[in-house]
C-alpha cells in the first residue's frame, strides 16, 4: 500500500514506504527533506520535528500512516533561501546556528509558539524549546532569533 | 558549501582536478604525528601550515570564470573556519568574498593540515592562506605589469581587476595553470590592519543560510545512485566476544542485500533505512556473546581506583625556591575531581563509503581527513593510495566522536561482495553514539599550596591523575578505528600517550599563569584504558581550569582577600590582566561581597593551553537548598584573542563555550558499571535545556597588531571554575566534585 501524504501544501507519493515506516525516512529519504534530522529515535532531542496540521511532532516515533491526512509542514516548507520565512531570516541575522543540525527543529518549533503567541516572552520561548536539545551551546542566539522574528511578524 | 556530488561526476571531477595538483601534493610533509614530528627534515620555514604544505597551487587556484578556489586541510564544525578563512583571501587577494569557491579536509584535493582541532585553524590554516594570497596577489601583479607594459608599483587591483596608467586586465585573463605552481617564499608581506577590509568584521557565515533552509549540508544528507543503508551491531560491552549470530535468518528480513560478521564486527545494509534498523535490531537480537566485567568501580571509588593503575609519571614544571617556600605559614590540601564526560553529539555520526575497483572512497565529518585515511589503509590492508577521505558536515563533534569509527564501520561494510559497489550510507544509531564514542577522561586532581603571612602564595602542587586525551586516528604504533579492533584479525589500538607541553593532553593549563616562587605540577598518565577516551573539547584543561581557579578562591579566602584582587596580585600578564579588570568591571563585581546563602557569584580566568586566547568570567548563580538545584543565572565573559578575524564569529564560540560548559558541570557525568555503558538514551545522559541557559554577555577586546590567537575552546575552563566559585560564594561551601547535580550540592548543604 503507497503512502501518500500532505506535505508542504502538496500532495506527495512514497511508493516504496509501508504504513508503519516512521514519518522520518519517508520525509527525509523518499521525498528528500533534508530538514528533517535523526537524532535520538525516541522523541528525546527534536531534531526530527515537523508541524501536523500546525503543530510540531516528532517524526522519528509517528508512523506515516498516522499522518495521511494531516497537512505536513517541514523546514522546506517555510521558505527558501531566496524567499527566506522571517524566521528563518532572524536566525541569520542572529547568526543562530554552530552545526545547526537541531536548527531545523528549533525553527519548527519556534514556528508553532509564534503561530499561537504572537508575542512570547522570554521564558515562553524558553519554555516552549524545553524540548529541543542543543549541544554546540547556540540557545542564547536561538533565543534571540524568535524574539527578532516575532517583532518582525508583528511589525 | 560541500555540496555532495553525484559519484560518477565526483570521480570524473576527481581525476581531473588531482592531475594538475599531484606535483603540490607529493611535496607534502608527512602528516602530523608528534611522534613522527622529530624525524622530519627541516626545509625552509614557513608561516603556518604552509610549512608542510609548501605549493601555491595546493592552496589557491585562480580560475578563468571569475572565481578563486581556495583549498584548505581545516573542515568546518559549526566554528566559521571556512568564512573567516575567505574573509582573510579576500583581503589578501582584493577580490570579492563572492568569489571564492571552498574546498576543504579532501586527501585528493587539499593540503594536509593534519586535524582540525584545539582551536589552531586562524593560527595553521589561516596564517597559511594569509601568506600564500598576499603571495599569489604579487605573482598576478607581476604578471599585469609585464602585460600591461607598467611596473607594478603603478597598478592598482580591486576585486581582481588590475588597472594602470595604461590598460587593464584581470586575475581571469592572467591565470594559466602553471602561475601558481611553484613553492611558497613566504616573502609577499600580508596587509596591515590598514588595509583590511573583512578581516575584522563579522561576516556572516555562509554555511548558516542551507543549515535554515533544508540545504544538502551534511554527510547525512548524502543521496548517491542506488545508495543503501547500514547499521552496525556493537558487542554489549568493550570486550565481549561473538559466540554466535543467525546470519542467515537477517539475511532473509525485508529489502536487507548484506550482512557481515568479520569476528566480534557485525553489520548490515538494506534498501531502505527503518528495515535497515529492523535488521540491525533484529541481528542484535540474535547474536550471543561473552562478557568481561573488567570496568572500574564507579565514583567515588574510581579516583582512588584510578591511582593504583600502571602510568606514567611526568613532572611538566618544576620552579624551587626553598626559602620562599619556607615562609608558608598555611597549607590547603584538596583534591578535585571531574567522571566520565560523552561528546554527546545531537547528530550520531555518520559516513558514506564506496567500494569499487579496488578504490575505497569515504564521505565523513572526521576531523582529520589524512590520518583516518592512514588508519583505514591499515585496518583494509589496502594502500592510501587507493582510499579517497572526504569531508562532509556532520553534527557538531566537540572533539573525536563516533566520526572516525563510522567511517570505519561503512568502509568494513562497504567491501561486502553482495553490494557490489553500491555506495552505503551508515548512521549510528543514538545508543550507538552513547555506548562508543570515545570519552572525556575522568580526571583527579590533588592541590596542596602554602600561603605566607601576608597571603601570598609561595608554594604550589599540581597533581593530576588522567587517562589519555588523545587517541586519534594515525598513531604509528596501533590502529585507532573501534572497528580495528574487533574484526576477525583485529589490529591492536595505539599505546595511551600524553601530547607534550606547552599544549599538553591531561596537564593542558595544569601550569599556573600566575607566579609562584615555587612550584610543581605532575601528570600521571594512566596507560590502560578500560573505558576508551579521547578528545573532548579542552582534553585536560576544563579539569585542570576548575581545580587551579577553585584553588585559587580557596587560597583567597584563606588569605582574607578579594578572589580577583587575589589573582591580580600573582598575575604579571598583562593581557591576563586586562581581561579580568574589563570583565570585572562589565559585570560591575563588587570586591568582598559575600553571598546570601541563595545568590552568589564568582570569578575565573584562564589563557587556553597557557597559548590560546585570554578569557575571564564573572558568573552569577542562584542555589536552590532545599532542591539543591543550581541555575546559572547570568555570565559575562572577556576575551582577548589578538588579531580577531570575525567578531561574531569570536563571540559565538565564546557563548557556546560557556553554556556548553554549564551543562558538563551542572548535569554531565557518564554512567557505567562493571560490565559497560549504562548511557542509551538522553533520559540517562541528561544535557542542559533552555529554561536552565544563563544570559551570556561577551566582551571582545581586539589586539589587531598581536597574532590571532584560538579561541574555540576558551571559555569551558573558566565557566566550571567560576559556577563552582559562584556556589561558594553563595553558600559558603565548597564543592570539589563534578558534576554539581541537585543531590550532590544538596549533601553538601546538609
Amino acid at each position: 500500500m503507497p503512502i501518500t501524504l500532505n506535505v508542504n501544501g502538496k500532495r506527495r507519493n512514497a511508493p516504496a514506504a509501508s504504513p508503519s515506516t516512521p514519518l522520518l525516512y519517508v520525509l527525509r529519504n523518499d521525498m528528500e527533506f533534508n530538514s528533517c534530522k535523526y537524532g535520538c529515535g525516541v522523541a528525546q532531542c527534536g531534531a526530527c520535528t515537523v508541524l501536523m496540521d500546525g503543530k510540531p511532532i516528532r517524526s522519528c516515533v509517528t508512523p506515516a500512516s498516522a499522518v495521511a491526512k494531516a497537512q505536513i509542514t517541514t523546514l522546506e516548507g517555510l521558505g527558501t533561501t531566496d524567499k527566506l520565512h522571517v524566521l528563518q531570516r532572524a536566525f541569520i541575522e542572529e547568526q543562530a546556528a554552530q552545526c545547526g543540525y537541531c536548527i531545523s527543529g528549533m525553527i519548527m518549533t519556534a514556528k508553532s509558539l509564534l503561530d499561537t503567541n504572537k508575542n512570547p516572552s522570554e521564558s515562553e520561548i524558553r519554555g516552549a524549546l524545553a524540548g529541543n536539545l542543543c549541544r554546540c551551546g547556540t540557545h542564547s542566539r536561538i533565543i534571540k532569533a524568535v524574539q527578532r522574528a516575532a517583532k518582525e511578524m508583528s511589525a | 558549501m560541500n555540496a555532495p556530488f553525484p559519484h560518477n561526476a565526483g570521480r570524473r571531477r576527481f581525476l581531473k582536478q588531482s592531475g594538475g595538483l599531484t606535483i603540490g601534493f607529493s611535496l607534502a610533509a608527512a602528516p602530523l604525528s608528534f611522534a613522527q614530528q622529530a624525524a622530519t627534515p627541516k626545509p625552509a620555514p614557513l608561516p603556518g601550515s604552509l610549512q608542510g604544505n609548501r605549493m601555491l597551487d595546493a592552496w589557491l587556484r585562480i580560475n578563468a570564470d571569475g572565481t578563486v578556489t581556495m583549498m584548505t586541510g581545516k573542515i568546518e564544525l559549526g566554528q566559521g573556519i571556512t568564512t573567516a578563512l575567505c574573509q582573510i583571501v579576500s583581503d589578501e587577494l582584493d577580490i570579492d568574498y563572492q568569489r571564492i569557491k571552498v574546498i576543504s579536509g579532501d586527501t585528493a584535493l587539499t593540503p594536509n593540515e593534519g586535524v582540525t582541532s584545539g582551536s589552531l585553524s586562524i593560527q595553521d590554516s589561516g596564517t597559511a592562506l594569509r601568506f600564500a594570497s598576499a603571495e599569489a596577489r604579487d605573482i598576478l601583479m607581476q604578471a599585469a605589469s609585464s602585460k600591461l607594459g607598467a611596473p607594478a608599483d603603478q597598478l592598482k587591483v580591486e576585486d581582481g581587476t588590475i588597472s594602470g596608467p595604461a590598460g587593464r586586465t584581470t586575475y581571469w585573463e592572467l591565470t594559466s595553470t602553471a602561475l601558481l605552481k611553484r613553492e611558497a617564499t613566504a616573502k609577499a608581506k600580508p596587509k596591515a590592519v590598514s588595509g583590511h577590509k573583512l578581516i575584522g568584521q563579522s561576516v556572516q557565515r555562509r554555511d548558516i543560510p542551507p543549515k535554515v533552509t533544508g540545504g544538502v549540508v551534511y554527510v547525512q544528507d548524502m543521496r548517491l545512485s542506488g545508495m543503501v543503508f547500514g547499521r552496525v551491531v556493537r558487542p554489549p560491552s568493550p570486550r565481549a566476544t561473538l559466540l554466535s549470530a543467525d546470519l542467515a535468518a537477517i539475511r532473509r528480513m525485508p529489502g536487507v542485500v548484506a550482512v557481515m560478521r568479520d569476528g566480534n564486527f557485525l553489520a548490515l545494509a538494506a534498501l531502505r533505512e527503518e528495515q535497515a534498523i529492523a535488521a540491525r535490531e533484529a541481528l542484535r537480537n540474535s547474536a550471543k556473546w561473552e562478557e568481561k566485567g573488567d570496568l572500574p568501580p564507579p565514583a567515588p571509588a574510581l579516583f582512588e581506583h584510578m591511582k593504583t593503575q600502571r602510568m606514567l609519571d611526568t613532572v611538566v614544571s618544576t620552579r624551587t625556591d626553598a626559602a620562599a617556600a619556607a615562609t608558608g605559614a598555611k597549607t590547603l590540601n584538596v583534591q578535585y575531581t571531574r567522571p566520565f564526560q560523552a561528546h554527546g553529539s545531537i547528530g550520531p555520526s555518520c559516513a558514506v563509503a564506496q567500494f569499487k575497483d579496488g578504490k575505497m572512497q569515504v564521505w565523513t565529518h572526521s576531523q582529520g581527513v589524512f590520518p583516518l585515511r592512514g588508519d583505514l589503509a591499515k585496518m583494509l590492508r589496502m594502500p592510501e593510495s587507493s582510499i579517497i577521505v572526504s569531508h562532509r558536515e556532520g553534527s557538531g563533534c566537540y572533539g573525536q566522536n563516533g566520526a572516525d569509527d563510522v567511517a570505519a564501520d561503512v568502509a568494513l561494510l562497504a567491501r561486502a561482495p553482495e553490494l557490489k559497489g553500491r555506495p552505503v550510507k551508515l548512521q549510528w544509531m543514538r545508543e550507538d553514539e552513547f555506548g562508543w564514542e570515545p570519552f572525556g577522561s575522568a580526571m583527579a586532581i590533588a592541590m596542596k599550596a602554602s600561603l605566607d603571612a601576608g597571603g601570598k602564595i609561595v608554594d604550589w602542587n599540581h597533581e593530576l591523575w588522567s587517562h589519555s586525551h588523545s587517541t586519534r586516528p594515525y598513531d604509528p604504533d596501533g590502529c585507532n578505528l573501534l572497528a580495528a579492533w574487533y574484526m576477525g584479525d583485529p589490529l591492536k589500538p595505539g599505546p595511551s600517550r600524553n601530547i607534550p607541553q606547552p599544549s599538553g593532553g591531561s596537564d593542558r593549563n595544569a601550569i599556573p599563569l600566575y607566579v609562584f616562587p615555587q612550584q610543581k605540577v605532575t601528570n600521571h598518565l594512566l596507560l590502560d584504558m578500560p573505558l576508551r577516551t579521547s578528545a573532548l573539547r579542552t582534553l585536560g584543561a576544563y579539569a585542570n581550569v576548575f581545580a587551579l581557579e577553585s584553588f585559587m578562591d580557596e587560597l583567597a579566602l584563606a588569605a582574607n582577600a578579594d578572589p580577583v584582587e587575589f589573582r591580580l596580585k600573582h598575575l604579571t600578564d598583562p593581557r591576563g590582566r586586562a581581561v579580568i579588570e574589563s570583565v570585572t568591571a562589565k559585570a560591575n563585581y563588587q570586591p568582598g561581597k559575600a553571598g546570601d546563602g541563595k545568590n552568589g557569584r564568582g570569578v575565573a580566568f584562564a589563557k587556553y593551553k597557557n597559548l590560546a586566547v585570554y578569557v575571564a568570567l564573572v558568573v552569577d548563580v542562584e542555589v536552590d537548598k532545599s532542591s539543591g538545584e543550581v541555575r546559572v543565572t547570568r555570565a559575562w565573559a572577556a576575551a582577548d584573542a589578538g588579531m580577531i578575524v570575525n567578531p561574531d564569529g569570536v563571540k559565538n564560540q565564546i557563548e557556546g563555550g560557556m553554556i556548553q560548559s554549564t551543562s558538563w558541570t551542572l548535569h554531565e557525568s557518564l554512567p557505567f558499571d562493571q560490565k559497560g555503558v549504562k548511557a542509551h538514551t538522553w533520559a540517562d545522559y541528561p544535557i542542559l535545556r533552555f529554561p536552565e541557559v544563563p544570559v551570556v554577555d561577551v566582551t571582545l577586546i581586539n589586539r589587531p597588531e598581536e597574532r590571532s590567537l584560538g579561541v574555540g575552546e576558551g571559555s569551558q575552563g573558566p565557566m566550571v571554575a567560576a559556577i563552582a566559585n559562584a556556589i561558594a560564594n553563595a553558600t559558603g561551601k565548597r564543592i570539589r566534585d563534578l558534576p554539581f547535580t541537585p543531590e550532590r550540592v544538596k549533601a553538601a548543604l546538609a
